[in-house]
């Protein structure tokens, strides 16, 4: 029996295999990871403590692993799927049999082309977080406003570093984040002091500065590209695998090769809900996914239908979104008291798509946590009960029933 | 010997909620179950240390806000990763419209 084997030690792998195990599973799991040390949760990397280094928080220890009989090796590098002979060889040239295979490959920063952006770099890794906040104040600039870019900015600028933002759109955030709500984050950081212009193209990177479009010259001592991720998705396309953005797995999270399943980052998953495949870049998904596979893989066959969710700090205001914004026709507000609303998306027939809720510390977490619930199940609450705050979210869901 | 401390008036608390408790470097969350009973454990989530009263209460559980933990705030024992090690509780009790709290 060559049992469970993952690649990928991130949270989502590290995960399935903690869930193999509590769920009874006593066949060989193998946890393979390309870097080096016990896994780690990479959210807290770019939210370090004002006063404190960036912290390591274990998903599992090496010892925990060991304790549970999960052959952790860390530290390889997966070089290529053999799927005739159910094998994964590895860069260092040993292979391992599996009877499931886990891609729980994650993704990595996208890189600017044109520019080069040799003299900037990414942020990804314990090492990268390590670098940026360990180092004395000085010029950062971040290339891209996004959910990473704009974390890095506040925790930065926070620690007393001039911070600039330069983002190629007209906006901050993209697509995951409704205008008003990216628009009062945008406030927040030039009311923090953070230069964050829009409209910026930017022509080359120097070792000190970043040259833009229009002949503006932006003094840069360190250069941080953030404009996103790309999943890794080599190792499955090698193998003959079908991809688009993203591993294409079923709802059950297996690729068109029984045997061979994909959760994470890496995986672009159809979506009961949602009719079509997503692939969400989220720690909860990362987890959620981990768990839903391993249970899948012994042979549950569980549809995947967790609602997208995530959450961003930055100064003193805390973000929050349920379901996908962009789906949604109407709006509906509901002010939850001082600095703290939830805009509620609604589908042209009606159904709750999404909750986006902005506010000090977690003053909108309950209520996105029982939107979650509502989208969840389909609902398609008053728009009016939405937007009063008389109106507990609780007895809405408890009116669309499970 | 008592200990008890005077936390908050029972109709602070909604049914199937939770509120934040402060006590000297101290802070607790205090819960009221559907069925109106009272109960005390530790503020902080023994994950990531996020305060629990900001979470949502469901039946007897509660659930981090930020990472979806969940314990049962009866008896302190985590219910869901990535929350593995149990909150502390602490006795509660009513008295004249009171909650009352043993945190010694």
């Amino acid at each position: 029996m060559s049992g469970m084997v993952i690649v990928g030690a991130g949270e989502c792998g590290t995960r399935a295999a903690l869930t193999l195990r509590a769920d009874g599973y006593d066949g060989p799991v193998t946890l393979v990871g390309a870097e080096t040390g016990d896994p780690y949760e990479r959210p807290p990397l770019s939210k370090p403590d004002p006063d404190a280094s960036p912290r390591r928080v274990p998903v599992a220890t090496a010892e925990r692993l060991s304790e549970l009989n999960i052959d952790f090796r860390p530290s390889r590098t997966a070089d290529r799927i053999d799927r005739a002979a159910r094998k994964v060889h590895f860069a260092d040239g040993t292979a391992l049999a599996f009877d499931k295979l886990l891609l729980a490959t994650g993704a990595r920063p996208r890189r600017l082309t044109d520019p080069d952006d040799g003299h900037a770099t990414a942020f990804r890794d314990f090492e990268d977080a390590k670098r940026l906040f360990v180092a004395p104040a000085r010029r950062v600039t971040l290339i891209g406003a996004g959910l990473i870019g704009l974390e890095l900015a506040a925790a930065l600028r926070v620690r007393g570093h001039d911070v600039t933002v330069l983002e190629a759109s007209d906006r901050a955030l993209g697509r995951s984040v409704l205008p008003d709500l990216a628009g009062r984050i945008v406030a927040r950081h030039r009311e923090a002091g953070v230069d964050l212009r829009f409209d910026a193209a930017v022509s080359s990177i120097e070792p000190d500065a970043v040259l833009l479009c229009d002949g503006t010259r932006v003094p840069s001592e360190t250069t941080i590209v953030a404009i996103g991720v790309v999943p890794e998705t080599a190792l499955a396309e090698a193998a003959g695998l079908a991809t688009e953005d993203g591993i294409a797995v079923d709802a059950t999270l297996r690729t068109v090769d029984p045997d061979i399943y994909a959760a994470g980052d890496c995986a672009a998953a159809a979506h009961p809900l949602y009719g079509r495949r997503l692939r969400v870049e989220t720690w909860r998904n990362a987890q959620d996914q981990g768990m839903a596979a391993a249970r899948n893989m012994p042979g549950a066959y569980t549809p995947y239908a967790r609602v997208p969710w995530f959450w961003s700090d930055q100064y003193d205001l805390g973000l929050q979104v349920a379901g996908l914004p962009d789906e949604g026709a109407v709006t509906a507000t509901r002010d939850l008291g001082p600095g703290a609303t939830i805009i509620f998306s609604l589908s042209p027939d009606g159904r709750l798509v999404a909750a986006s809720g902005l506010g000090p510390g977690n003053a909108v977490a309950r209520d996105v946590r029982l939107s979650e619930m509502l989208i969840e199940r389909g609902a398609r609450p008053d728009p009016a009960a939405l937007a009063d705050p008389g109106v507990g979210l609780k007895s809405l869901l408890r009116a669309a029933g499970t | 010997m008592s200990d008890w401390v005077d936390a908050c008036a029972e109709d602070e608390i909604d049914a199937e909620d939770v509120i934040r408790f402060d006590h000297g470097e101290r802070t607790f969350a205090i819960y009221r179950s559907p069925d109106d009973a009272y109960y005390c454990t530790d503020g902080l989530c023994t994950h990531e240390q996020v305060h629990l009263a900001d979470g949502l209460v469901m039946d007897h559980i509660i659930e981090c806000p930020k990472h979806n933990g969940q314990f049962d705030y009866r008896d302190g024992a985590p219910k869901r990763v990535p929350v593995c090690e149990a909150l502390g509780t602490y006795p509660t009790k009513v008295e004249n419209g009171r909650v009352l709290i043993r945190i010694g």
